[in-house]
């Protein structure tokens, strides 16, 4: 068969799968599961598939070949969207695989939590020695805000109204949330921008909390931050050891090549991110309308103790069998 | 060949061909989806300055949503493309030519922070040039790419008019290329369709070289 009498042969059917992927398309992916003319869009694309491999083994024009693969690429665009379920994987994540992951991995998680919690305990251990260290790290401004902020008698603390904690939610989800992504991101470079982010949080950390205790603010300081820091500080470290995944796919990729491992443990680390966004937005939420509430100090002290060891038993002993 | 369509064969036997998407349309389409994003910023910016309560703390979910999320919301939901890419006739797919899912979508967003390292996109840049699919790091590591889709080609007419066989064993090859050429004879000037024709039957001179060779290419189509 020439060319000419195949195309005038199944135009037709070509134009109608046009309009029908142009219908599809518009849809979303839940309306398209549903929608009837989906049921009929597999039989048509066999044929389609067919109709291109005869073109090109007939050496028809280029120009008829190409609208036919893009009609092709199409069709399959549109029979392999992914399914979207939400509730039920959920709730296998949060209960199994999010804790399986973190343990999964747990060389990097553990090296991201090392580099943090050594930096905190190195530069409490500096500022606590050599009181006036704190100020190489940040200028004396900023040293005196945290003072003001962590004064006993300060009065912002016990004027704080509810708008107040709405601002601090948002402000917490927008920072935090983005320097848990940024440090994944920074460790696609070797790991250095993960570790980089570890070293940075955990020697400032470590920093500040010395120099408030230095001058006497430590309860105020303390009661604060042990509730949210459970979350916080763990969403942190994990999103760091997810990044530090990437980096030691390129640096040491095994028996893969370099791009095979980036994607494998890019995969691999995604889990973790989920688990380290939801983490942060209950760390955001604590921080903003628990933290700032002014209880005594065991009360605070006790919660905080509750929250960090459900948090680590929780990835510790979740989804064992 | 000077093409950097990527041929595919998926597991029902068709032929996929791809064609990556290079830098300047990516660009065009990021600008198109940044100017979108701009009024939500602004309005956002404006209630945080003026400090109106908790409007304020919205606002910045609202900011936080937009920069990490925007374009994973259309990724996923809306056939791999943003509005942007959508003005341009592209998407992101995976390198299987399959449809990005959330995971590919989030990979590729969370590593564009990697990719627009030290600034305006040098590491994407970079990378996009040193592979053939044009797939910054996020592209790599989630494996995916960017695609033209649905560029709407329509069916080149061509007229019935005198035809002649062809007095050699054509191949496919020669078919193709005959073709094409008889595709194309509107936008060639006359000159060039001489001096096409004139390689194939250079004995015939240029004027008859190029009716035989259109002769020849409407008896290798066939007619209706």
């Amino acid at each position: 068969m020439k060319q000419a009498q195949f195309e005038q042969q199944f135009s037709t059917d070509w134009h109608w799968l046009e309009d029908q992927f142009a219908v599809l398309e518009k849809l979303r992916p839940g309306e398209a599961a549903q929608d009837p003319r989906l049921a009929r869009l597999p039989a048509s694309y066999r044929r389609l598939c067919h109709h291109q491999a005869l073109a090109r083994e007939r050496g028809y024009s280029i120009s008829l070949i190409q609208r036919l693969d893009d009609l092709v690429l199409r069709g399959y665009r549109l029979l392999y969207r992914p399914r979207l379920p939400i509730a039920a994987p959920l709730k296998q994540f949060f209960l199994a695989d999010f804790p399986r992951a973190v343990r999964a991995q747990w060389p990097w998680q553990l090296a991201s939590a090392l580099v943090f919690c050594l930096s905190m305990v190195l530069l409490w251990a500096l500022v606590r020695q050599q009181p006036e260290m704190i100020y190489a790290l940040v200028d004396a401004e900023t040293a005196q805000q945290l003072e003001d902020m962590y004064h006993p008698e300060a009065t912002h603390r016990s004027e704080r109204d509810s708008n107040d904690d709405v601002v601090m939610f948002g402000y917490y989800i927008y920072n935090n949330i983005s320097i848990a992504f940024r440090t994944f991101a920074g460790g696609i470079f070797f790991g250095i921008g993960a570790l980089f982010v570890m070293l940075f949080n955990g020697s400032f950390f470590g920093a500040i909390a010395a120099h408030l205790t230095n001058t006497g603010m430590h309860e105020p300081f303390f009661t604060f931050v042990v509730a949210h820091g459970a979350p916080e500080l763990t969403a942190i470290v994990l999103a760091g050891g997810a990044g530090l995944r990437l980096g030691w796919a390129l640096l040491a990729p095994g028996p893969w090549t370099r791009l095979d491992a980036l994607r494998k443990s890019a995969g691999e680390a995604m889990p973790i991110m989920y688990g380290a966004f939801a983490l942060l937005v209950l760390a955001a939420f604590i921080e903003a309308f628990w933290s700032p509430r002014l209880f005594d100090p065991w009360i605070k002290y006790s919660v905080g103790c509750v929250l960090w060891t459900l948090l680590f038993g929780y990835l510790f002993a979740g989804g064992r069998r | 060949m000077i093409d950097d369509r990527q041929r595919l064969r998926t597991p029902e036997g068709a032929v996929l061909s791809l064609v990556p998407v290079g830098i300047l349309p990516r660009a065009a389409a990021f600008f198109i989806d940044f100017l979108i994003r701009t009024p939500f910023y602004l309005a956002a910016w404006f209630v945080v300055l003026t400090r109106a309560g908790a409007g304020a703390g919205l606002m910045l979910i609202l900011v936080f949503l937009l920069e990490w999320f925007y374009p994973v919301l259309f990724e996923v939901l809306r056939h791999g493309q943003t509005p942007g890419k959508r003005a341009l006739g592209i998407a992101v797919t995976h390198t299987d030519g399959t449809p990005v899912t959330l995971n590919g979508s989030l990979i590729r967003n969370l590593i564009r922070q990697a990719d627009f390292f030290p600034m305006l996109y040098l590491t994407g840049f970079i990378t996009m040039l040193c592979n053939r699919r044009f797939q910054r790091l996020g592209d790599l590591a989630g494996n995916t790419m960017v695609v033209y889709v649905g560029g709407a080609r329509h069916a080149v007419q061509v007229m019935n008019d005198s035809s002649a066989a062809p007095d050699w064993p054509a191949t496919l090859d020669d078919q193709q290329t005959l073709l094409a050429l008889l595709e194309r004879k509107d936008t060639l000037s006359s000159a060039r369709l001489q001096e096409l024709s004139n390689f194939a039957w250079p004995e015939l001179g240029a004027v008859k070289s190029e009716q035989r060779a259109l002769d020849v290419a409407r008896y290798l189509r066939g007619h209706t």
